[in-house]
């Protein structure tokens, strides 16, 4: 974990917030001024999605759609096709929402690179209501061929998730059409400027050392006379391993270091790309600890829980398969609230995620 | 005058080999639409042999005009012209809607890279096409090098989408985008106006700030004087609506909507012959 370089704070009550949608429009910016290719679109969201950054700098870059997110797809799609390497921006729930089908066909089936930002995911969207809160994007986004899908779990991390997608494959990033989930509210700064960040990587941002995990071997009243610590593991078998993307990673990390004060090994990973997952990731993790917890504020149905159910159990032998307990929103629509009321309503607070832990060791 | 005698003779006789080879495909393929691509070949033949900037032996050529074919249900016309043009072997026109064919039964630039864009589901070419004529003034400013053309059905007009899309075209003074939509009347459940009625068209595009053009489109010199004309407008979009007979060419296809989205030879639609006389009698029409 020591090459991860997360924030030191990250477990400290006065932990930096900032709303993730501020890295992409950052990161934005700062691709815009190395790659003149770049042109912005947005559907009369400029400052809510943080294109007015860019719009600011580059306003011949910049087209205003209106509130047209059909349009705003699809002239993507022909501004791409002219060589330019559009982003278009909007809410979540409008774009990709409303322009599934033209992102479908005229982004992806059209193998044209646009980035698609969508702001506002999630319940803790708040007020506006579940109108406005899109829960249902990342299913909807992934089942597209020729799509990578993105879900930065900080500001800093979507500012690297925002410059590597503009990046061509070649140079690190990708040559296909990009998903970048983005959230309003303001969440804790998890990562750093030194974190590795690398589509379709998963990394783990928490984890037992030997150290850690002897002492909790002796508080548990195991042996450790047998620990063998030449071995690729160095001996260490997790509990349970924790597979979250989006804002909900910090509580992940809370609710692992909740666990391991009680006495039980949690992993966790962070799932920031979606699409192509990290299966070689998740299936070490699964056959390590026998016991899956996925972490997202959106449906479970097609959503990551989906995507590792599917990734277990067509990737393991019958012996190998491990639990898997899903937080997220179980097939219901969102709500007014503040952010904390929604998710405790949904079920995705730190004591949430430690009983789904305890009920996948219960399974095991 | 834009064009001679001589040339209208010529085109028209391109056209109507256009036309023959629609109905030698779809016959083949035993799918796909019929009206449209009958009722477009004259224009299609116009574009591609009098009026476009393109180079058939250099699909990719950097300044070519670009086309885009949103309803790429006529397809069947857009292949038959590039393949007359010298795009594609006039043989391979047999494969259409076949398994493993570059001719997919809707336009996939997967299979067929030279296309502009993939195309189908109704509604999104005009958007392309402004994207591409924003994108080129971006890098060209108001004096472009080249045209960005769209082909637009009537009954796809149906779809919100043209309108967002019109709008940002008159928005941006898009001069070098010129839309044509084929006013043939009918689509899949009938006929428009009874579908959902467009009229007043014209009318309808000129209030969206866009230069309107109205013409037979079965008139070569009209047609080609339609375009210039459209070239000529200045920081305005344009729009050439076309009058089409859908099945121009076969007498007992003309004007009906049966024959939108069904090949000759496959079923007995009232007014036609047997089936099985539908396509040597398709093929007579046009003078094989």
């Amino acid at each position: 974990m020591s090459n991860i370089h997360l924030n030191t704070k990250i477990f400290d009550t006065d932990v930096e917030q900032v709303p993730i949608r501020k890295g992409f429009g950052e990161g934005l910016l700062e691709s815009a001024k190395k790659n003149q290719n770049i042109v912005g679109l947005c559907a009369d969201l400029t400052e809510s999605t943080q294109m007015h950054l860019f719009k600011k700098e580059f306003p011949d870059r910049f087209i205003e759609i209106g509130v047209a997110e059909q349009n705003l797809a699809s002239v993507a799609s022909g501004m791409a096709a002219m060589g330019k390497l559009p982003f278009i921006t909007s809410y979540a729930m409008f774009s990709p929402g409303r322009n599934w089908e033209q992102i479908r066909t005229t982004i992806c089936y059209n193998d044209q690179k646009v980035i698609i930002a969508g702001s506002h995911a999630g319940v803790s969207v708040g007020p506006d209501g579940g109108t406005h809160q899109a829960i249902e994007d990342i299913a909807i986004t992934r089942v597209i061929p020729n799509m990578t899908v993105i879900v930065p779990c900080d500001a800093v991390e979507a500012k690297k998730a925002t410059m590597v997608s503009a990046l061509r494959k070649e140079e690190g990033g990708t040559n296909t059409p990009v998903y970048i989930r983005l959230a309003r509210e303001k969440s804790p700064v998890i990562t750093t400027s030194d974190t590795p960040f690398e589509i379709g990587k998963a990394q783990v941002f928490y984890e037992l050392d030997t150290d850690r995990f002897l002492l909790l071997e002796q508080k548990r009243g195991n042996s450790t006379s047998t620990f063998k610590l030449d071995s690729d593991t160095h001996g260490i078998r997790h509990d349970v391993a924790i597979l979250a993307c989006g804002a909900l990673v910090h509580n992940a990390l809370l609710a692992a270091k909740q666990l391991e004060e009680e006495g039980i090994a949690a992993k966790v990973l962070n799932m920031a790309t979606i699409k192509p997952l990290d299966i070689e990731a998740v299936l070490s993790v699964a056959k390590e600890t026998g016991a899956l917890v996925t972490v997202e504020e959106h449906q479970i149905a097609g959503g990551l829980g989906g995507a590792v159910a599917e990734t277990v159990l067509t990737g393991l032998k019958r012996g190998q398969q491990p639990v898997l307990e899903c937080v997220g929103v179980h097939d219901r629509f969102g709500q007014s609230g503040t952010p904390q009321e929604l998710i405790k309503e949904y079920g995705m607070t730190v004591s949430d995620i430690v009983a789904a832990v305890r009920r996948a060791l219960a399974r095991k | 005058m834009f064009i001679t005698d001589s040339e209208v003779q010529s085109l028209e006789e391109q056209a109507r080999k256009i036309r023959v080879s629609i109905i030698h495909m779809l016959a083949e393929a035993k799918s796909g639409h019929t009206g449209g691509p009958l009722g477009m070949a004259d224009i299609f033949t116009a574009l591609y042999f009098k009026l476009l900037k393109h180079d058939p032996k250099n699909p990719s050529l950097d300044i070519r005009d670009r086309v885009v074919l949103s309803n790429g249900h006529i397809c069947p016309v857009l292949y038959a012209t590039m393949a007359h043009a010298g795009y594609l072997p006039i043989e391979e026109l047999l494969t259409l809607r076949k398994f493993g064919s570059r001719l997919q039964g809707h336009p996939h630039r997967e299979f067929l890279p030279m296309l502009e864009t993939s195309s189908g589901p109704l509604g999104s070419g005009l958007s392309q096409a402004v994207g591409m004529a924003i994108a080129d003034r971006i890098d060209h400013g108001k004096v472009s090098p080249r045209f960005i053309y769209t082909f637009l059905g009537d009954g796809e007009l149906n779809e919100g989408q043209n309108w967002e899309a019109a709008m940002l075209a008159a928005k941006e003074k898009l001069g070098n985008l010129i839309a044509i939509i084929d006013r043939n009347n009918i689509q899949i459940d009938g006929y428009t106006e009874d579908i959902m009625p467009l009229s007043p068209l014209f009318d309808k595009w000129k209030s969206f700030g866009w230069h309107v053009i109205e013409i037979d489109g079965h008139d070569m010199r009209a047609i080609v004087a339609a375009v210039r004309e459209a070239q000529t407008i200045f920081e305005k979009p344009s729009v050439i609506i076309t009058h089409t007979i859908p099945g121009r060419g076969v007498p007992y296809m003309e004007h009906r909507f049966e024959w939108h989205g069904t090949p000759p030879g496959i079923s007995d639609i009232s007014g036609a012959p047997a089936k099985a006389d539908q396509v040597k009698e398709a093929l007579r029409a046009l003078g094989e």
